[in-house]
């Protein structure tokens, strides 16, 4: 797991740039005049409070929803509704509880794709689990074929909306590693939302924090993958992150 | 409480089977049968009762025949083909009119339930046809389709429909939206969905509108098939009845009872089938 290796079975990923990008339901403002701009092939974690519009503008990237104004382009051309390559992991995992494991992965995709569904599969380290009925499978099983489900597209950018917030620690540990090292070996573009300031350090090229619908926070970890946790420079920076947060709640509050 | 009374009693426990392991396996297997044919113990207690009551002349035989001439009856019936007709005959017109009944329930529960414009459309007249019970427009349908075949079946479709459309409708509303958005996310078309997300999120919902369906069409079945009838299982009850023979008359209470629980079972199956999938289904 070395950081930046080309490999011969990646995708690339695309740029995301939004511009002045607002969003409001009816009166209520949820994203104000958002800039960002997201590298291909980068890594970012939005946090933020919940309702500061982390989740909203992860669905306007994905096509979900729809901007109130402002300028949203993916790969170079403008956001308009879903795109192919873009695909999304949501806080659920979202199977077909009447699809076994393996019709899950192949869900939109021809008979002639099994081949590659089982590799994907056994790269979420699931191979032996494909005839299983979701049902049968632990909360972090789940989400690693729903993984699995994304990336068998190959897509250019992946969304993640807190899809780890539901499973426990050690659990969450694992699909870290599991994300990151998928992320290296296909080199998509991923856009992670979370509530935890450690998820997005250890897994972020670059974290940003949204308030009031704006960014309030740009921070580039330049720290060594794989990253630990115990390490100094990683608490220091998930410190300074969460200093940042709490400060502004206090200031709320 | 009982957690601790287990673990202080396991040890005892042990040492007895160690001791007597062979009568204690004899004695389990025992125990194991007794619980499987304890609740058969009751209904054949009730029906040695009956044979002995009918036997001893405590029971006439106008009021309840023995089982055994219930029986006689039954095989009587059945080697001279007369039974299967009559089966046949009643079995022909449920069937019948759960196809028509069912199969337009279904559509058009699909329709509502997928299609809002149809819902505004349809649902409202739907809801109020259907506080009108299927047994109170016997007059009507006698004065339309007269006493024939097509009465009954009419029937049957007017009452088998609701639960059916009801339960597709619901079925199909409360597909859970996340899963639709997943689909839609992932590029399914509108009738890749349909197949994929919304059927089969809502088969359990149908296979229960279908369970109440097969109820009421063998109850409405026989209420058609004793007001007239010139063949099939009401017809046989209905005959026998004019000539005091209580032993065919029960014999067509079982046979409607039998049917029933054949119908019941093809639902299960159905469930078991195609509800493999669902933790509430799994044996």
């Amino acid at each position: 797991m070395t950081t930046g290796t080309p490999h011969a079975s990646r995708t690339g990923g695309v740029t995301v740039q939004a511009q002045q990008l607002d969003k409001r339901y009816g009166p209520r403002e949820v994203l104000r005049r958002l800039q960002l701009t997201v590298a291909p092939g980068e890594f970012v974690a939005i946090v933020g409070r919940s309702g500061c519009g982390k989740s909203t503008l992860l669905r306007l990237v994905a096509g979900l929803e729809h901007a109130s104004a402002g300028r949203l382009d993916i790969d170079g051309e403008p956001a308009r509704g879903l795109r192919t390559g873009t695909r999304i992991m949501f806080q659920e995992a979202r199977l077909l509880p009447w699809k076994r494991v393996l019709d899950n992965v192949m869900l939109g995709l021809p008979a002639q794709a099994r081949p590659r569904a089982r590799e994907v599969l056994a790269q979420v380290g699931l191979a032996e689990r494909e005839h299983e009925w979701p049902a049968r499978l632990s909360g972090g099983q789940r989400q690693r074929v729903a993984l699995a489900r994304a990336l068998v597209h190959q897509p250019s950018l992946l969304l993640l909306d807190e899809p780890l917030g539901a499973l426990d620690a050690l659990t969450r540990i694992e699909m870290h590693r599991l994300i990151e090292g998928l992320w290296q070996r296909h080199g998509f573009t991923a856009l992670l939302v979370t509530h935890d300031v450690q998820e997005a350090v250890a897994l972020a090229d670059r974290v940003i924090l949204i308030e009031e619908g704006r960014i309030a926070l740009d921070v580039p970890v330049d720290l060594p993958r794989p990253r630990s946790q115990g390490d100094a420079a990683f608490a220091a920076l998930e410190k300074r992150i969460l200093d940042r947060v709490l400060r502004q709640s206090a200031r709320a509050a | 409480m009982t957690v601790q009374a287990e673990t202080f009693a396991a040890p005892a426990a042990d040492g007895a089977t160690e001791a007597t392991s062979g009568a204690a396996l004899l004695r389990d297997a025992a125990i194991g049968a007794g619980r499987r044919l304890l609740p058969w113990l009751l209904p054949l207690a009730l029906l040695i009762g009956w044979q002995a009551a009918s036997s001893l002349g405590w029971l006439s035989s106008r009021v309840l025949p023995a089982p055994a001439d219930v029986l006689r009856a039954a095989s009587q019936l059945a080697l001279s083909g007369e039974l299967w007709t009559h089966v046949k005959v009643s079995a022909g017109r449920a069937l019948l009119g759960l196809a028509i009944g069912g199969g337009l329930g279904l559509a058009l529960g699909l329709l509502t339930g997928s299609v809002r414009a149809c819902e505004t459309l349809l649902d409202t007249t739907v809801q109020m046809v259907r506080n009108i019970p299927a047994l109170a427009l016997i007059p009507l349908v006698i004065l339309w389709f007269g006493i024939d075949e097509s009465a009954k079946v009419f029937l049957i479709s007017v009452s088998v429909f609701f639960p059916i459309y009801l339960n597709t409708f619901h079925g199909i509303r409360n597909v859970d939206p996340q899963l639709i958005e997943m689909g839609r996310t992932y590029g399914l078309s509108r009738w890749g969905l349909y197949r994929e997300v919304v059927l089969p999120g809502a088969l359990s919902s149908i296979l229960v509108g279908l369970r109440f369906s097969l109820g009421l069409m063998w109850v409405i079945l026989i209420v058609a098939e004793t007001i007239s009838a010139r063949s099939g299982i009401g017809y046989l009850t209905m005959n026998a009845r004019e000539f005091l023979q209580t032993d065919v008359v029960l014999v067509g209470i079982l046979l409607y009872a039998l049917l029933g629980k054949l119908a019941d079972l093809f639902a299960r199956a159905l469930e078991r089938g195609w509800l493999r999938w669902h933790p509430g289904y799994q044996k």
